[in-house]
């Protein structure tokens, strides 16, 4: 092997091993700073900043699950906020179920919201989630199933591109309609709050936090290692293919579809397994998860990090979401038009976003004058023409 | 997986009786019977809308006829077969426009075309015998692209992305290779190398190859085809199809 292929793929060892080091660092820092270091010190790591970190660190892992569909496969999904969600609302159940009897009303069973509508009985659906096993096993298994069924419809009908993306939306859409519904027993516009405990373990505790912090930083490692096997392997070779060449594909042999599914299902539930590390994380979930938007944002992040590498996904959602936290706090009605202005300018200038910047100048710097040249060639060539058609 | 020799097959890859195509009344294919021996190399040729992509649409599995039998090596019912079933029982394609995976490199592009059953979860801890390495790379030797190994797809010239297409179908070790205009837009010199590289093939693999290019045609052909509007017009050597007067009236431009 040699010449450029060879360097981007050791570029993207070294910076995927920074990556890594980095959540390492996170993960052994953040105990230390918050639990060793007093409260009194500057260095102090507090509540605050653990649980926005560590909602940092969620949306990481639902912008490495949207990059490995998007950035290798091409499959533009303007709905995964609705896996994310999903996964939110299944560890959000297994939270409502932990509060007992110190609820509001002081039903030892049902969560407050249904003693409210006044139901007698718990719902089917919410039994079984009593356990943390079983809501582990649920926070799987419904995004995953949801996403085979959706993407076997629309893959096999070889829905793609934009259609998919605007499916994928009313996708979303349904379901956050559908959660505003008291009646679907998932707490209607107000969804589930006033968690206690996760395991026994005080969601209010600083050790619970940084516990949480560390398992998310832990997973985004996981997922980052797990995406970055599917898409070194030779399905993940044919992955990027489909997206190249989707009828060359099939001609070979392959049956597309099936390849598509099964990445896309595995990308759902990294989605889903990121909101339920969030739900605990940030203490709420309701219906404004599954707001369109909120895929849309999502996608942004990785645009913006650079898509195609999956550790620029999830440097773009830290840093966006670090920006938009400092922006609604200091100046709320310019948040919007920055990210759109920075979605804009990243798409012109750095088609391989953020992380694309070293590389992008260490080209430039040799290959700037050439590519000056060439410019100023084509539009005095193009001058020209246009000269000589009037 | 590298595909053990056959033996004993069947003389007839590929016979199509009476297939018809219409796309809104218009019938690209009308009635078309045909038929190929294993181990032939068959030029199909036809002015414009003759129906000649449209067989390899049928052929292929990419088109339903609305009438008609499509049978390959005798026994198999290609109208019954979707696209991957039709390629995985011996059945390949090479499209007009070079279509290769751009943002692969020319040695992953071959090892995609590797032969053998193929799914997700196979494929997720598929690696590369040594064999299969070595059987990659004499491929890349016999398409002249060696030296290009580790290039990405996307930077080959036109007419490398041609051999790297024909060199992927070979990975694939179909029975029967259909190669629709193979030389078009590449220069003499490739175009002659081209040529030897069919005929090459035609010993294992049965071919048709569509081409316009008629000094092409009369270096590889034994056998010519000229369809017509959806139909067999003439059938034989260059030389009896080149004097038939119907084929000089609506092709040659007589």
């Amino acid at each position: 092997m040699s010449g450029a292929r060879r360097w981007a793929l050791i570029e993207q060892d070294r910076a995927g091993t920074v990556f890594l080091a980095v959540l390492a660092v996170l993960a052994i820092a953040s105990p230390i700073l918050n639990q060793l270091v007093p409260a009194s010190s500057p260095f102090h790591l507090s509540a605050y900043w653990l649980t926005l970190i560590g909602k940092y660190l969620c949306y990481a892992i639902l912008a490495v699950a949207i990059d490995l569909i998007w950035g290798f496969g091409g499959i533009l999904s303007l709905g995964h906020a609705a896996f994310f969600a999903l996964g939110g609302y299944v560890m959000g159940m297994y939270l409502m179920r932990q509060i007992g009897a110190r609820g509001v009303y002081g039903d030892p069973v049902l969560p407050d919201f249904m003693v409210f509508l006044n139901w007698q009985k718990l719902p089917w659906f919410w039994i079984g989630f009593n356990h943390f096993w079983f809501a582990l096993v649920v926070i799987v298994a419904v995004p995953a199933a949801l996403a085979w069924v959706f993407g076997w419809f629309a893959f096999r009908s070889r829905v793609t591109g934009v259609y998919f993306s605007i499916i994928t939306q009313a996708l979303s859409y349904a379901l956050m309609l559908a959660f505003f519904r008291n009646d679907m027993g998932f707490g209607g516009n107000n969804g589930f709050t006033d968690f206690k405990e996760i395991l026994g373990f005080d969601l209010h505790a600083d050790s619970t936090r940084v516990a949480l912090l560390v398992i998310t930083a832990g997973v985004l490692a996981a997922g980052y290692l797990a995406c970055r096997a599917i898409v070194d392997s030779r399905a993940g070779r044919l992955f990027r293919a489909i997206r190249d060449a989707e009828s060359r594909a099939r001609f070979l042999g392959y049956r597309v579809e099936s390849y598509k599914v099964w990445i896309f299902a595995f990308s759902a539930v990294l989605a889903g397994i990121a909101g339920a590390l969030y739900v605990p994380q940030v203490g709420i979930i309701n219906p404004s998860e599954f707001s369109p938007l909120n895929s849309i944002e999502a996608v942004i992040w990785v645009a913006i990090g650079g898509r195609g590498t999956l550790y620029g996904a999830a440097a773009g959602a830290v840093l966006v979401n670090y920006a938009k936290t400092y922006f609604t706090g200091a100046l709320p009605e310019v948040w919007l038009y920055a990210l759109g202005t920075l979605f804009v300018l990243v798409t012109l200038f750095l088609p391989r976003g953020l992380v694309g910047l070293g590389t992008l100048r260490r080209r430039t710097l040799d290959a700037g004058p050439a590519a000056l040249a060439i410019w100023a060639i084509r539009s005095e060539v193009g001058a020209s023409l246009e000269s000589k058609l009037k | 997986m590298i595909r053990p020799p056959h033996v004993g097959l069947p003389d007839k890859i590929l016979t199509l009786d009476d297939v018809t195509v219409s796309f809104d009344g218009f019938k690209a294919l009308d009635g078309l019977t045909l038929s190929v021996d294993r181990g032939e190399l068959r030029c199909i040729i036809g002015p414009n809308g003759a129906g000649k992509t449209t067989m390899m649409d049928v052929v292929t599995g990419k088109t339903r006829p609305d009438h008609g039998s499509a049978w390959f090596a005798q026994d198999i019912d290609l109208l019954a077969l979707s696209e991957p079933e039709i390629a995985q029982a011996g059945v390949g394609r090479k499209f007009q426009k070079p279509t290769v995976f751009e943002s692969l490199t020319v040695f992953e592009n071959v090892e995609l075309a590797i032969w053998g059953p193929k799914s997700f979860w196979k494929d997720l801890v598929a690696r590369l015998t040594r064999a299969e390495r070595q059987h990659i790379d004499d491929i890349l030797d016999v398409v002249g692209l060696a030296a290009q190994r580790a290039a990405l797809a996307g930077t080959l010239s036109h007419g490398q992305k041609q051999w790297l297409e024909i060199g992927m179908l070979l990975m694939q070790e179909p029975d029967l290779l259909l190669i629709d205009e193979p030389v078009a837009g590449m220069t003499p010199q490739e175009t002659e190398r081209t040529a030897a590289l069919l005929r090459s093939l035609a010993a294992e693999h049965s071919l048709i190859v569509v081409e316009h290019d008629m000094d092409f045609v009369r270096s590889i052909a034994k056998r010519v085809t000229v369809l017509h509007e959806g139909r067999v017009l003439a059938d034989g050597d260059m030389d009896q199809v080149q004097n038939d007067s119907r084929v000089a009236e609506v092709y040659l431009g007589a």
